[in-house]
């Protein structure tokens, strides 16, 4: 198996920066799923915040190892750079029949930053069915600015995705996404191991950019998902395009002359 | 016995309860088409709850009407704030219905 990490293209990105997340589905041996379960029901160790992954995840621990698998390595180089920080990992453990759903809430503080984000990893070891009740994940909400757990009056969106999947899953999350852990209605516990990863370098073309002029990438920058009313929506694809802008280092970026139209401030000339 | 059980069998017969339904809509009009929806039940016999349905209980905001529930609140539309124009939040068209139930 190849060891070098897979980058994306730059019509992945584009989808992650319209999507806020990007699913790599199967992507870890069905061994480590098996490996994962018992990791998961002793204590993880304690990691403190910012802390580079090798002194996070010691060489062939199970994080380490799952970091490092090719497309996962791949994917997260390019989305927040080598050599990120360890903002925490957490194991998240849905008991069968629990009675309740997580909010829809997006995680820590409102975070404002308009030229950089965390990406968080959410692995989940085992075979994700309906009633199992998987993430609730709300495409393109991740540059909408709400703080917390304050969107916990939304009980569904249309266009939501509720994650059903098969064992070795993995999804690549923008800090700012609404999600939630459904409710689990089956008989079998669920885990979802997340990692959040704070970027080191600026996260300018970081990734494989030699698509970086195709059209599918504006096609992706500007998809629009069902839950959006109609006028906020166009706002969220102005919103990428500003995000672009920062991420390719392209400050001319635009789509359908949007963004320039409205920066044109031209300059009065004399009437002399 | 489960607390929505327990709810249920403390009421007496004929008391009436709220059920509260919202719709998120895509514009301000109410016969707009529905992108989002929560649903709070006073009668304590359903528990509906975060991402438990992908099809809305209605097209649109008229057709909640026809089917018996009363709008009570519709959000305000507020101005954007200067310097704020561009930014994206909540979602803005939220309209608060009722049905009430003879239990």
């Amino acid at each position: 198996m190849s060891t070098t990490p897979q980058l994306l293209s730059s019509v992945q990105v584009a989808r992650f920066v319209a999507h806020g997340f990007l699913r790599l589905d199967g992507v870890v041996p069905a061994e480590m799923n098996t490996e994962a379960l018992g990791v998961f029901a002793g204590d993880l160790p304690v990691v403190p915040y910012g802390t580079p992954v090798p002194k996070a995840f010691p060489e062939d621990s199970f994080a380490r190892r799952l970091v490092e698998l090719p497309s996962v390595a791949g994917a997260l180089r390019s989305l927040v750079g080598p050599d990120p920080t360890v903002d925490h990992h957490f194991v998240h453990t849905r008991q069968p029949h629990e009675g309740s759903a997580q909010p829809l809430h997006a995680d820590a503080l409102i975070d404002v930053r308009p030229d950089a984000f965390d990406v968080q990893l959410m692995y989940y070891p085992q075979d994700v069915t309906a009633d199992m009740g998987g993430t609730l994940v709300v495409p393109g909400s991740h540059l909408r600015r709400i703080n917390e757990s304050d969107t916990g009056r939304y009980q569904n969106l249309l266009g939501q995705t509720r994650l059903t999947c098969t064992a070795g899953t993995v999804m690549l999350l923008h800090h700012g996404i609404w999600h939630g852990g459904r409710r689990n209605d089956s008989d079998t516990v669920r885990h979802m191991y997340k990692i959040r990863f704070n970027p080191t370098v600026p996260q300018v073309r970081l990734w494989d950019v030699t698509d970086l002029n195709s059209p599918a990438v504006s096609e992706e920058l500007g998809r629009t998902f069902p839950w959006y009313e109609g006028a906020t929506g166009r706002l969220e694809i102005h919103n990428r395009i500003q995000l672009w802008r920062t991420l390719s280092g392209d400050a001319d970026f635009d789509i359908d002359y949007w963004a320039t139209r409205i920066a044109n401030r031209p300059a009065l000339r004399s009437q002399a | 016995m489960t607390l929505a059980e327990h709810e249920t069998t403390r009421i007496p017969a004929g008391v009436t309860r709220q059920q509260v339904l919202v719709l998120y809509l895509s514009t301000s009009a109410l016969d707009a088409q529905v992108v989002g929806w929560a649903r709070y039940d006073g009668t304590g016999t359903t528990r509906p709850t975060t991402g438990d349905s992908d099809e809305p209980p209605y097209a649109t905001g008229v057709a909640a009407l026809e089917d018996g529930w009363r709008l009570f609140q519709a959000a305000q539309l507020i101005p954007p704030y200067p310097g704020a124009e561009h930014e994206t939040s909540f979602l803005k068209h939220e309209f608060f219905f009722e049905k009430l139930v003879q239990l």
